[in-house]
Parts: structure tokens; C-alpha cells; sequence
């Protein structure tokens, strides 16, 4: 009865120590939105390359219109109508929005290029679907969400009837999200194929008709969106219930731990100050939220904080002491933890094992080693404490490389690390950032049981849900300046969002 | 036991030793078809000389070692911590120049003289390394640039300063004087061999640096900063004096070999080694790259490497005797110098190699950029090939994790 125009018959696919996909089926009808919905680590992006010729796939068979394909690389996925739009972009930075899009398929005569009609199409072609954009600007000067439709159009460009989305929310504001689910509403009308990968439930219940969902490589079932809900969904993508409502005591403010004066902070991407004049306060007892956008200086704000970057002038003092100038390690010992941001690039020495990357804020207290010499014993018991208190999953335990972990569970490594530390104030950046609900829901928890022993929470987030949920206190940034302060009981995520795009300002702050 | 044996076949160690076996099989290959080349009818005769004379000779490939061994252990060390010194030159030039100044301008008692002379080599060479190490700690100074300007710096300091030194330089011979038998190192007493204590002194250098780097804070945090250089500073490492240390260190070994070739004991009664200085620089620097290169810059892989390049130098400076000119068995050493930088292509092959051995999937194909591995649901020991891999695998499998951030804003510490 239906007409499918892309079939995945028992796709298996296995890399060393893992079936990423065990005998997954999925089939898209023509026309239709089709959400791909799982934890991380639970194979959707691998089905993807697979479809999109990335990976070949051990065992099954692929089928376009009921006929079998080879799908070798991303030129034979492009051959049948396939395109991918993947979560960080494949855009050269310093060519224009134009040659972006003709990369790879040029137009030329006799090896030079036709612009003309290159650029007629693309503007015909962003007309027809509402993809506003300025052939000629450069990539590296149009915003994110600009970058993204840069993505769309590619495909559009090369005629793709089947588009694959990886998560394309997770960089967008609200409104831009909104905007983008019309897009892909009208790409649906006009008989485009949609496969969607996210584990955001709100959208797929948004913009999907059907979803399929993945649990740690297996095919958990494909249902209609019409019937049935986002407890279901998230109950499948999980296997058990899950929270959405976090329980979270009144909040209880006592001293000021952490108290941030006029602080300016230079960019290292361009000449204005990332960070100009900022003020604010944390209190012991509360989880106060930085919201904005992402590159509203964010970033730079608290790598100001824990000491990664000087500051142009302000002044941070950490329970009355003045830690303006003071070193990381010497903030460390004042009792400032600190999730960072990029766990990659920051947070792990991923070439470390499990055990070395648990003591890597602590190696140096007595407790680790002595006269110059690391007791491994020591090393060892503390890393399998946390690892048994904290849940973290590894293949070997305290030996296991960390570059062989899961983000997941890296992640959860690193929470282990800043919580169990002794400290006053936790900085913590994207906590949650690529991880799953469950995972998120326990880092949330986490967040949560550290605020309610009385420590200080700075949570650096640009998830909306994150922050209307966990925080006591939102500040919205927005070019560097504190924009607004607002309470998550008495403000809407639209009236958020309103803040983060600069459409509104709350003029008593900032100065 | 088979686990154990699994172990050790998936160990990083042992794919690391494999490699550069196959790295050094391979050059010898390509070495043979050189000589095939050059002298067919001699080439079998000559190709076993530097395979197999070394064995007659081991007190001179042992001597020859030593001074190779200690720049060894200078680039490597200094690689554990992401700094290229390509200055072992300059550093053992500085440290043999400064163990001959003690030797030839100062009398000390027998038994004292020699370890003021080893230890003065140590300082020099610690010095010319301190101070790229400095430029790179504080002002950011790429340490290559740096280390090789010194090379040049140290190499025609040291040839002024001993031309303008009566005491130091003959000028009828145009070399260096002769070094008191107090200055020169207590020979082991092989023949026809200046063999001496060095180089249980090199060795034993090694298992400490080998040590210090596995067992120490200090260890900890320099390999730390090798791996990751962000995340060093994000747990508050001292990254500054870190690498002013290393750089130290390392510059104190190179100029430990430079003190250990000059204060070797001669064969021939009151004769010493000597030093000409006509404007080069030191060869034992440079090898010393290869060295570490070949060793894994670990310093227990870089005594087996000094000492593999030792002997086969020495065979080959006998194939001279079948009429091969010198410069062949050069050819060879950097044929096996240039197969040990694939070193890192041939590891994952025979992490291939093994894990197909040890668990044959049912329908094992060979996909060229896809291979093919075991499906065991235990996370394996990763070789470093694979883990290039499995980052690719982890952008597959989960939601990436900014691994390309991590590449895109390269800054210097």
C-alpha cells in the first residue's frame, strides 16, 4: 500500500567493539517528514552514513523505489536524489554563499565558470522556499542559521528529493527553529522526502509524521506521530520513564560566592570586546543561568572566570577573595570547579585513561602523590569510587582510554571530577551538550543536588529547556552585555528568546 | 592466557615494536636493491657485512651508540611533550665544548676529573637548551626555529672559542689538544675498542627518564601537555615552567652525549679524542632524531634504536673494504629512518593484521577506508591508527563532539 521511496532492509553495521546498527529497518514514504529518534550512541547517525554512503553496511540492502542500490560514497548517494544537511557544516568559511553551493558542480564552459546561471537558479530556488539568502556574502559573515540554509539550498541545488537532516535545531534560536520547521513542512508539500535526525522530542510531535527510534543499535518500532505521545516516544527512545518535570526544592539563597564587577574581556575573532562590562552575582544555594545565543561572548566570560583568558579590566572575587589575577590552579584551590565547554578540547586528555583523567584537577594533592611520585593505588581507588558513585561506563574500567568512551559517559567522567572536587562555585558550560535524555537528565540532577548542598551554580546554557528547568536566575547575554535578568516562573521562552535575539532589552542592566 | 596473549598482541607497545621492525625490514630491503645497484656481484657479501659484522665488533657498536643513544632520548623527551628539538646539535656541541674546557683547563685529581668534565657537558648542554625552551614559555617563539638557529650559534661559538683558545686548539694539526688521562672516561677494556662506562651511564639515564615520565607528577604533567596542550592549562599546569624544564632536561642529555663522545677513552696510549673545528654541525645531533623517531621516543624504545642504527653503521663502514663507498650505507640508515616516519600506517596495519588473526569475522571483506574488525562488544585497546578511526566512528555513532573545534582553533600555549 505504500509508496516508498527509500527502504532500509536489515542494515548491520559493526566497528571494532560495537554493532552500531543491528538489523535496523527503516522505510521512508515519499512526501512524508520522518524523524529518526535515539540516545547517543544509539546508531542514528551511523544509519544515516550509511544511506549517505559514508559507511557500507556489513549486511542488508538498501532500496530506492522498490529497486536495490549501491551506495559506495556520497557521489552515489548524490546520483539517486540523496542529500545530507550534517550537524557541523561542510562550508568553506572564506568563499561566498554562491560558490558554496556549486561546489562540486560547477557550471562552466570550457572550464570557466557560469556564475550567471548558477545564481539564477539559487535565487529562483530560495524564492520558491522562502531560503532568504545573499548569494554574494561571505560565509564566514552570515550567521549560523544563514550557514544552515546555505546547506539546504546545496542540496536543493542538486535536485536532491531525499534530504537528510542531523540535527539541524541545535544551533538555531527559537525563532529560527520555528522558521525552519515551515521550511520543512513546505519541502514535504512539495513531495521531498524528509529523514530528520534529533532527540528533541518537541520538535519531532512539531513538524514529523512518523518516527522511527533507535535504542543502542536496534530498531525499537516506527510510529505515527498522530498517535501517540511524547512520554511514548521518550519511554522507546530510553526504555524506561523518564522526568520531564524536574523536581526541584525552593531555592534557598545564602552568601555571595561569586561576584563579577564591570568585567570586559577582549575577542579573539574580531576587534569589539566579547565581553563589555559585565556585573553580576552568584549566591551559595542557587543555579543561576547564562542564556543567549551562541558567540554572544559566553564563551569568553568564562574563560575569564576560571582564568583560560585575561580580562581587559573588571574585577571576579570568589568569597570575598580577589581572584581577578590569580592562576587556574590557584582558582581551582579557592573552590572553583569548572565543566568545560569542549570536553575535547579542554575537559580530557583523551590519549589518558579513565583513572588519570579523574585525578587530573587533584594529581597533585597529597592524597595523590607523594615527594613527586603518583600513587597509582590511590589513583586507581578513587578513580573506581567515582566511576561506581557516578555511573561512568567504560570497557575497561579505570584503564579504559577515554578516547574509546563514549560522549556520554566522558562527559559524566568529567561531572564525577568537578563535582567530587572540593568547591565553593561550579562554572559549568553545556553541560549536556550532545548528550541524551538520560544522561541529561542525570547531569541535571547532579546540578541540582550540588545547588541544594549549598554551593553556587553558574550553569552556561543555550538549551531553552535547560534553562527555563534548572535555574533559579536567568541572565541573557546578548553582544557581550548582560541584557536582561529574568525568573524562569514568570517569563515565557518566547519572551526569551525576544532577549537573546537583542529585540529586547531590559535597560536597568548592562550599565 | 589467550586474553593475555590478546593483550599483548593489541598493546600500543607492541604494535609501536612491530612497526618499526617492519620500518627497518623494509629500508634493509630497499638498502639491498641499492647496493643490487651499485655493485651486484659484491652486494650479497657486503649486505651481510652490515647485518652480521656488528657481532664481532660489539664494544665499538656500543661506543658508537652512546652518543646517539643520549640525543635520542633529548628529541624524544622533549616530543613527549609536543616540543620538536631539533637542537640536539647545538646542545651536544655546547656540552662537549664545556666537558673539554674542564678537561684541558683545569687539573683535578683521577677519579674526579672525568665526572667535573661529565657533569660540566650536562650543564652546557642544559643551558643552550633552556633557552629556546625560554623564548618558547614566555615569548611563544616556535622552538624549531629556535633550536636550529642555535644549532648554528652553538656550532660556530664553539669553534671560535676553541681556534682562539691556545690551550685548546694545535693549530699545526688544526684540532682540538689532547685530553688528560684524568679528563677521559674509564674504559671497559674491550680491544681495539674505546668502549667505556658511558654507556651504562646512557642507560641507566634512560630507565630514569623513563621513569620520571611514567611515574611522576612531573611525568603526568608533561605527557599531559604532549597529548593536550588546552587541557593542561585548564587543570592549571604550569605550562611555562614545564616547558623550560623539558627543554632543560633534554638539552642535558644531548649535551651529556656530546661530553660522553669527547671524554671517551683513546686505544692508543696517551692520545685522547679530539674535536676539529672546520664549521659542521654535529651528525650525532640530527641522528638523534632518527633515533627517537625509530624508538617511538620512548626512552627505552630509543636504547634498542641507538643501538640498532650503531650496528648497522658499523658493517657498513666495512663494505668499504669490498669497494662500496661510504655514503650507501647512509642511504640505508635514512631508507630505515624514512619507512620508521610510515610507522604509523603500518601500526594499524598490523592491528589489522592481528585482530582478523584473532577474531575472523564470518563475512571479513576488505573495504578500503571501512576495515573490517572484530565484534567483540569489549572495547579493545585502540592502536593510534584506529583511533583516527574511531573518531570517525564516534561522529557516526553519537552526536559528534566538537572534535573539529578542537582542530580548528589551534593557538599556541
Amino acid at each position: 500500500m505504500d509508496n516508498h521511496i527509500i527502504e532500509m532492509l536489515n542494515i548491520t553495521k559493526v566497528f571494532p567493539g560495537i554493532v552500531a546498527n543491528d538489523d535496523v529497518t527503516l522505510k521512508l514514504r515519499k512526501g512524508e517528514i520522518h524523524a529518526l529518534l535515539g540516545e547517543n550512541g544509539a546508531g542514528k547517525s551511523t544509519l544515516m552514513s550509511v544511506l549517505f554512503g559514508l559507511y557500507q553496511a556489513e549486511q542488508g540492502e538498501i532500496r530506492k523505489n522498490g529497486q536495490v542500490v549501491q551506495i559506495n560514497n556520497p557521489n552515489d548517494a548524490n546520483a539517486l536524489g540523496i542529500g545530507m544537511v550534517h550537524q557541523h557544516f561542510k562550508l568553506v568559511e572564506i568563499f561566498t554563499v554562491l560558490e558554496n553551493i556549486i561546489l562540486g558542480v560547477e557550471p562552466n564552459k570550457m572550464g570557466f565558470l557560469q556564475k550567471n546561471e548558477a545564481r539564477e537558479k539559487i535565487l529562483s530556488l530560495s524564492e520558491k522556499y522562502g531560503l532568504k539568502v545573499n548569494p554574494d556574502s561571505l560565509i564566514e559573515k552570515i550567521s549560523v542559521g544563514m550557514q544552515q540554509r546555505v546547506e539546504i539550498l546545496k542540496m536543493l541545488y542538486r535536485d536532491n528529493e531525499i534530504l537528510i537532516f542531523d540535527e539541524p535545531t541545535a544551533v538555531l534560536t527559537p525563532q529560527e527553529i520555528d522558521e525552519l520547521m515551515d521550511i520543512m513542512r513546505g519541502f514535504a508539500k512539495e513531495g521531498k522526502s524528509i529523514l530528520f535526525i534529533t532527540h528533541k522530542l518537541n520538535e519531532i510531535i512539531a513538524v514529523a509524521d512518523r518516527c522511527t527510534v533507535l535504542r543502542k543499535g536496534k530498531l525499537v518500532g516506527t510510529v505515527d506521530i498522530k498517535n501517540t505521545t511524547k512520554e511514548e516516544l521518550s519511554h522507546m527512545m530510553v526504555g524506561r520513564e523518564v522526568d520531564f518535570v524536574v523536581n526541584k526544592s525552593e531555592v534557598e539563597i545564602k552568601e555571595n560566592v561569586l561576584s563579577v564587577r564591570n568585567i570586559s574581556v577582549s575577542s579573539e575573532s574580531h576587534k569589539k570586546l566579547a565581553v563589555n562590562q559585565v556585573s553580576f552575582d552568584v549566591h551559595a544555594g542557587e543555579i543561576v543561568c547564562i542564556a543567549g545565543i551562541d558567540g554572544n561572548g559566553q564563551t569568553e566570560l568564562v574563560y575569564a572566570l576560571t582564568g583560560l583568558q585575561k580580562l581587559e579590566n573588571g574585577q571576579i572575587s570568589l568569597c570575598g577573595t580577589d581572584i581577578t589575577k590569580a592562576s587556574i590552579r590557584n582558582r581551582s584551590k579557592a573552590g572553583m570547579s569548572h565543566i568545560p565547554e569542549d570536553r575535547h578540547k579542554h575537559g580530557l586528555v583523551l590519549d589518558y585513561s579513565l583513572e588519570d583523567n579523574i585525578v587530573l584537577q587533584r594529581y597533585w594533592q597529597p592524597q595523590f602523590q607523594k615527594n613527586g611520585f603518583i600513587k597509582d593505588r590511590a589513583v586507581r581507588n578513587y578513580a573506581k569510587r567515582l566511576i561506581d558513585q557516578y555511573d561512568v561506563r567504560s570497557g575497561q574500567g579505570p584503564v579504559t582510554l577515554v578516547r574509546s568512551m563514549s560522549g556520554g559517559n566522558q562527559q559524566k567522567a568529567i561531572v564525577a571530577r568537578e563535582i567530587d572536587k572540593e568547591h565553593k562555585l561550579l562554572v559549568a558550560v553545556q553541560p549536556t551538550r550532545g548528550l541524551d535524555v538520560g544522561a541529561i537528565e542525570y547531569i541535571h540532577k547532579q546540578l541540582l543536588d550540588s545547588r541544594d548542598s549549598g554551593k553556587a551554580v553558574l550553569l552556561v546554557s543555550l538549551e531553552l529547556d535547560e534553562v527555563m528547568n534548572i535555574s533559579d536566575r536567568i541572565l541573557v547575554m546578548y553582544e557581550g552585555e548582560i541584557v536582561g535578568e529574568l525568573n524562569p516562573k514568570n517569563t515565557s521562552v518566547q519572551e526569551l528568546g525576544l532577549y537573546m535575539s537583542g529585540a529586547k532589552r531590559d535597560t536597568s542592566k548592562g550599565e | 592466557m589467550q586474553r593475555r596473549i590478546d593483550k599483548i598482541f593489541k598493546s600500543k607497545s607492541f604494535s609501536a615494536f612491530t612497526s618499526a621492525l617492519l620500518a627497518i625490514f623494509l629500508g634493509l630491503i630497499i638498502g639491498f636493491i641499492v647496493m643490487l645497484i651499485a655493485k651486484p656481484e659484491k652486494a650479497s657479501a657486503a649486505f651481510q657485512k652490515i647485518l652480521l659484522y656488528g657481532f664481532s665488533d660489539l664494544g665499538n657498536v656500543f661506543y658508537f651508540a652512546t652518543p646517539i643513544m643520549m640525543t635520542g632520548l633529548a628529541v624524544g623527551f622533549a616530543f613527549k611533550m609536543g616540543l620538536f628539538n631539533i637542537g640536539a646539535s647545538g646542545q651536544y656541541t655546547a656540552g662537549m665544548f664545556c666537558a673539554m674546557y674542564v678537561a684541558l683547563m683545569f687539573d683535578l685529581p683521577d677519579g674526579i676529573h672525568w665526572i667535573a668534565c661529565i657533569l660540566a657537558g650536562m650543564i652546557g648542554g642544559m643551558l643552550w637548551g633552556m633557552i629556546p625552551g625560554i623564548f618558547k614559555a614566555y615569548l611563544n617563539v616556535n622552538e624549531v626555529i629556535t633550536s636550529i638557529m642555535f644549532n648554528y650559534i652553538g656550532m660556530y661559538l664553539v669553534d671560535m672559542l676553541i681556534k682562539g683558545n691556545a690551550k685548546m686548539f694545535i693549530s699545526s694539526t688544526s684540532r682540538s689538544a689532547y685530553l688528560p688521562g684524568s679528563a677521559q672516561l674509564p674504559s671497559l677494556g674491550v680491544k681495539n675498542s674505546s668502549v667505556n662506562i658511558s654507556i651504562f651511564i646512557a642507560i641507566a639515564l634512560a630507565i630514569l627518564l623513563f621513569i620520571l615520565l611514567n611515574k611522576t607528577v612531573f611525568g603526568y604533567e608533561l605527557k599531559a601537555t604532549g597529548y593536550n596542550r588546552h587541557a593542561s592549562k585548564y587543570a592549571g599546569m604550569n605550562g611555562t615552567r614545564n616547558i623550560i624544564l623539558t627543554m632543560m632536561i633534554a638539552g642535558a642529555m644531548a649535551g651529556l652525549g656530546g661530553a660522553f663522545a669527547i671524554l671517551a677513552p683513546s686505544t692508543i696510549t696517551g692520545s685522547s679524542q679530539t674535536y676539529e673545528p672546520i664549521n659542521v654541525i654535529a651528525a650525532n645531533g640530527f641522528n638523534g632524531i632518527a633515533v627517537a623517531l625509530l624508538g617511538n621516543s620512548s626512552p627505552l624504545g630509543v636504547i634498542f634504536s641507538s643501538v640498532f642504527i650503531s650496528h648497522i653503521q658499523r658493517g657498513g663502514s666495512q663494505t668499504s673494504i669490498l669497494g662500496f663507498k661510504p655514503e650507501i650505507i647512509d642511504v640505508v640508515i635514512s631508507t630505515i629512518i624514512y619507512f620508521s616516519a610510515f610507522s604509523l600506517i603500518m601500526k594499524s596495519g598490523i592491528g589489522r593484521f592481528f585482530k582478523n588473526i584473532h577474531h575472523r569475522k564470518p563475512n571479513a571483506r576488505t573495504v578500503s577506508e571501512t576495515p573490517v574488525h572484530g565484534s567483540t562488544l569489549i572495547a579493545d585497546e585502540p592502536s593510534e591508527a584506529e583511533l583516527i578511526q574511531e573518531d570517525e566512528l564516534k561522529e557516526a555513532v553519537d552526536i559528534p563532539d566538537y572534535i573539529e573545534n578542537t582542530q580548528d582553533s589551534e593557538e599556541e600555549v
